[in-house]
């Protein structure tokens, strides 16, 4: 009996600490209902099948506990003989199937909606690759990386410290996908090299990104706003680290955006153009390497050098970080076929190329003196 | 007669015996069980709190690749076997399985399989990193070197599983007591028939995907890779059309489990027993035209989506016969509530649960929503947890006095199941609110509005590891020291083995066969 007191005692504090943390946490209990018209009757389906479920479990369980309490030996100590009525058995057949075959009606029209792509006022290609979103609008001379926000040090808390996270910790990226409100938004979801899956909750968009194929998807948010999401398909490592970060403008906003991001194109351009033509010091080089290096290198060959072979392999030291440049400059231009390392060329412009590569020669012990400069990849990608 | 055999370790290394065989299958069960959950606990003490403070991401995802393909291949489906061998011949009236060198086999195989896996661990480059349904390309053109060892190993356990599934298949058929009709067999018999159905038309299936994986990673094929010409999602179909019957393999023995144990305890004939065993043929023939519910989100074209969706949604029909039929079995008996019952009714209930998540996860539209969450890892753990080995918690519960001619402490093993029964709710029901919130499966780091919950599910977690330790004491305190067991302990326990043989078994049973009324 003593130990039955303190079973029943000891239930009792973990039942309420249970209650007390969930009602703590009562706002997220829930799928939210979203933003778009999808999003909210993808939510009312998911509340209906709760109820039908939660009135199914009632009636089961509830019988269930009626016969345990009831049908205990010492209170029912001789047992039925019975074991078999094709009646019963027809009709608990026949009421899930009636059930079932009316959850699927809602179901089977929303899904109808939810894949139909047509009519699109603009669409945007998103391309997933280890690990960041690349956007590209189509109809808008538009295209840029999405990375992680978050610093590393917010999240790497191996020695005990703990450092400060924000409200949107791992969901925030340094530049957000932008798109108008009320305009029906064509997604065209692809990858560069693993299977990814671009999702936000709160728009119900959940797309996986495929190497080699593209798959459509839409949405159309009637608010403004920013909504955040994330991978959700284990595309490696990093596959935490990547954020979708979605910001919602009025149609006059958007438009501005668009204006701004070409003049910003235009002037990095021509900064580019200009930082092509120039001849650039070590110093110069290894400051901008290091951070072009830390940002796009480091998640893989890590902040010094070291790499985590044999995956990926450590550049401190290595064969082409103190080879010949040639070989050097082609591997971050263009990659290497069959393994993780991407191709650079495109997404970095020609003086972080050669910042880079520099750094990468210069650094960790690596020390072969070379500088690469701007027009040498210049020459590099004329003569590929 | 006299029992001849060697003695020692060449006892086990050469048996035959159906028995012995059942026992090592067991605990190499448990301790392929132990090593997962140790690297559940891993998980979880790296979620406890956000941010990073024990593990790499990389190591963390080979830690779940690792536990889900330690639990599923090394923990739950020998378990499985571990009970067939152990049941099936006494339960047909059979002297043991009809392949017994076989049987031998396919057991001492697994060990090498999983050393082969886990050595993965300690090799350059760390063990597969790509999740247990190692999709291409991440687990092809980007998978570390030890993938070549998980392929062999996954090559080695699939040849076990053929092995046991077709022994299986042939006892039943062949050495069945004379006037053991099929639609008198126990339940437990007839749900691993259709597993061992189930197990060798999907596994060849499973060793063709990694086969493929393997050339395509040496020898220049591209079935998985787009730019030759292949197709990563055609991976996922080939996976899937093995893995969705894979979740049946695994849970449909645990149907036959507790479809021994409720009328045993309920003292009442198993309702509607010709529906139980159609209702799990369904399930089983069901489970080849759903496997596409798995990828929603690849890009299937809608016709496909509306085919997967309903036909998945059908699966709850035979599926809720079944529980629909232990509540009847249940009805106007007689119950008490020992351990084995207590864990048999905990699995009908959470499986249950486990179901309902099925039936919503179903639905295309608001899969959507739930892919790839949290809310599809305690779905899943839900049916597997609290279905499958509380399933086999209880079989071993019910059947150790047949086994070893000793009884549990019935206090003990109350202990032991309130004390699985709140950790393992504590471990996964607030997975369905982190993964309604927005938080992805298999990922090492979140936001702080994911927390609560994620601290939570690990103190679940770390007091349902701990539970597992106790079982062990429980169990290993039986053998040594337990009462001994009475022929028949539970007075409501039907079929052979408990009818015509004493506790324990003797080592060959059956030499003759039974009369069967």
């Amino acid at each position: 009996m003593a130990f039955r007191r303190k079973l029943v005692a000891s239930l009792t504090a973990v039942v309420s600490f249970v209650l007390s943390s969930v009602v703590q946490a009562t706002a997220d209990l829930n799928m939210r209902p979203g933003v778009t018209e999808t999003s909210q009757e993808a939510y009312d389906l998911h509340m209906m099948v709760i109820w039908v479920m939660t009135g199914i479990a009632v009636v089961v369980f509830g019988l269930m506990f009626i016969s345990i309490f009831k049908h205990r030996k010492s209170k029912h100590p001789t047992p039925a003989t019975w074991s078999h009525s094709t009646k019963v058995e027809i009709v608990w057949t026949a009421i899930p199937l009636i059930i079932l075959a009316a959850l699927t009606i809602p179901a089977v029209k929303l899904l109808l909606k939810m894949e139909d792509t047509s009519n699109p006022d603009m669409s945007i290609q998103i391309t997933g690759s280890q690990w960041k979103w690349h956007y590209k609008y189509l109809e808008h001379d538009i295209a840029f990386y999405s990375n992680l926000s978050t610093p590393r040090e917010a999240f790497e808390n191996f020695e005990g410290e703990q450092s400060e996270k924000g409200e949107n910790y791992l969901l925030e990226v340094d530049n957000e996908l932008v798109i108008p409100v009320n305009k029906k938004v064509r997604f065209l979801v692809t990858s560069d090299d693993v299977i990814h899956s671009w999702w936000v909750p709160e728009l119900a968009v959940k797309k996986d990104a495929i190497p080699g194929f593209i798959n459509e998807t839409w949405t159309q948010v009637p608010t403004p706003g920013t909504y955040r999401g994330q991978c959700t398909e284990l595309c490696g490592k990093d596959h935490g680290f990547m954020p979708v970060v979605v910001k919602v403008l009025s149609e006059a906003d958007f438009d501005q955006w668009v204006i701004s991001k070409n003049e910003e194109r235009i002037a990095a351009q021509k900064a580019a153009e200009a930082a092509a033509a120039a001849s650039w010091d070590l110093q110069k080089l290894m400051a901008l390497g290091e951070k072009v290096y830390n940002s796009q290198c480091a998640a893989c060959h890590q902040i010094d050098g070291s790499g985590t072979p044999p995956m990926f392999p450590a550049l401190k030291g290595s064969a082409i970080a103190t080879g010949e440049v040639a070989a050097h400059i082609d591997i971050v231009v263009n990659g290497k076929a069959g393994s993780a390392m991407a191709a650079y060329g495109a997404q970095l412009t020609d003086a972080e190329l050669a910042a880079v590569i520099t750094y990468e020669r210069n650094a960790w012990e690596n020390s072969t003196g070379d500088l690469v400069q701007p027009a040498d990849i210049q020459a590099f990608k004329a003569g590929n | 007669m006299a029992d001849h055999r060697p003695t020692g370790i060449k006892r086990w290394l050469f048996t035959t015996n159906h028995k012995d065989i059942g026992t090592m299958y067991l605990w190499f069960s448990f301790i392929m069980f132990l090593i997962g959950g140790a690297m559940a606990m891993v998980i979880r003490a790296e979620l406890y709190q956000p941010g990073l403070q024990f593990v790499e991401p990389n190591f963390f995802n080979q830690m779940t690749t690792m536990h889900g393909l330690i639990m599923v291949f090394g923990a739950v489906m020998p378990s499985m076997v571990g009970l067939a061998n152990w049941l099936i011949p006494m339960q047909i009236g059979a002297p043991d399985m009809a392949l017994p060198r076989m049987n031998n086999w396919s057991f001492w195989i697994l060990p090498f399989a999983f050393t082969l896996l886990l050595s993965s661990l300690f090799m350059e480059g760390g063990a597969p990193n790509f999740g247990w349904t190692f999709y291409a390309p991440l687990s092809t053109t980007y998978g570390p070197p030890s993938t070549d060892f998980f392929i062999l190993g996954v090559h080695m356990m699939g040849i076990s599983s053929i092995m046991g599934a077709i022994n299986v298949i042939v006892t039943v058929f062949n050495m069945r007591a004379p006037g053991m009709t099929l639609m008198k067999m126990p339940l437990f018999v007839w749900t691993w028939v259709i597993t061992a159905f189930l197990l060798i038309m999907v596994m060849p299936v499973l060793a063709g995907a990694v086969t493929m994986m393997l050339t395509d990673r040496h020898f220049g094929t591209a079935f998985f890779d787009a730019a030759g010409g292949g197709d990563p999602v055609m991976f996922q179909h080939i996976f899937w059309f093995f893995g969705h019957p894979e979740v049946y393999i695994m849970i449909l023995p645990a149907f036959g489990v507790a479809s021994e144990i409720i009328p045993a305890f309920a003292r009442k004939k198993l309702f509607g027993y010709s529906s139980m065993v159609y209702a799990t043929a369904s399930i089983a023939l069901l489970s080849f035209i759903v496997w596409a519910h798995h990828m929603f989100t690849v890009g299937l074209p809608v016709a496909g989506e509306l085919f997967f969706m309903i036909a998945t949604m059908f699966i709850a029909v035979p599926t809720g016969v079944k529980v629909f039929n232990w509540v009847a079995t249940m009805w106007q008996g007689s119950m008490t509530f020992e351990t084995p019952m207590l864990f048999a009714i905990a699995f009908v209930i959470l499986f249950t649960i486990g179901g309902f998540s099925g039936v919503m996860l179903a639905m295309a539209p608001v899969d959507f929503q739930y892919h790839d969450t949290y809310f599809v890892v305690a779905h899943f753990h839900y049916v597997l947890f609290p279905g499958a080995i509380f399933g086999t918690t209880a079989a071993v519960y019910y059947w150790l006095p047949k086994w070893t001619g000793k009884m549990y402490d019935e206090r003990l093993g109350k202990i032991h199941f309130w004390w699985s029964m709140i950790a393992v709710n504590l471990t996964f029901f607030p997975m369905h609110f982190s993964g309604l919130a927005g938080m992805p499966r298999r990922i090492p780091d979140y936001n702080m509005m994911f927390a609560d919950f994620n601290q939570l599910a690990s103190i679940g977690a770390f007091a349902l590891g701990l539970s597992q330790l106790f079982f062990l004491f429980v169990i290993i305190k039986a053998i040594r020291s337990g009462k001994k067991a009475d022929d028949r302990p539970w007075d409501g326990a039907t079929g052979l083995e408990w009818e015509q043989l004493p506790c324990p078994a003797p080592y060959h049973t059956f030499d003759t066969p039974p009369k069967v009324s």
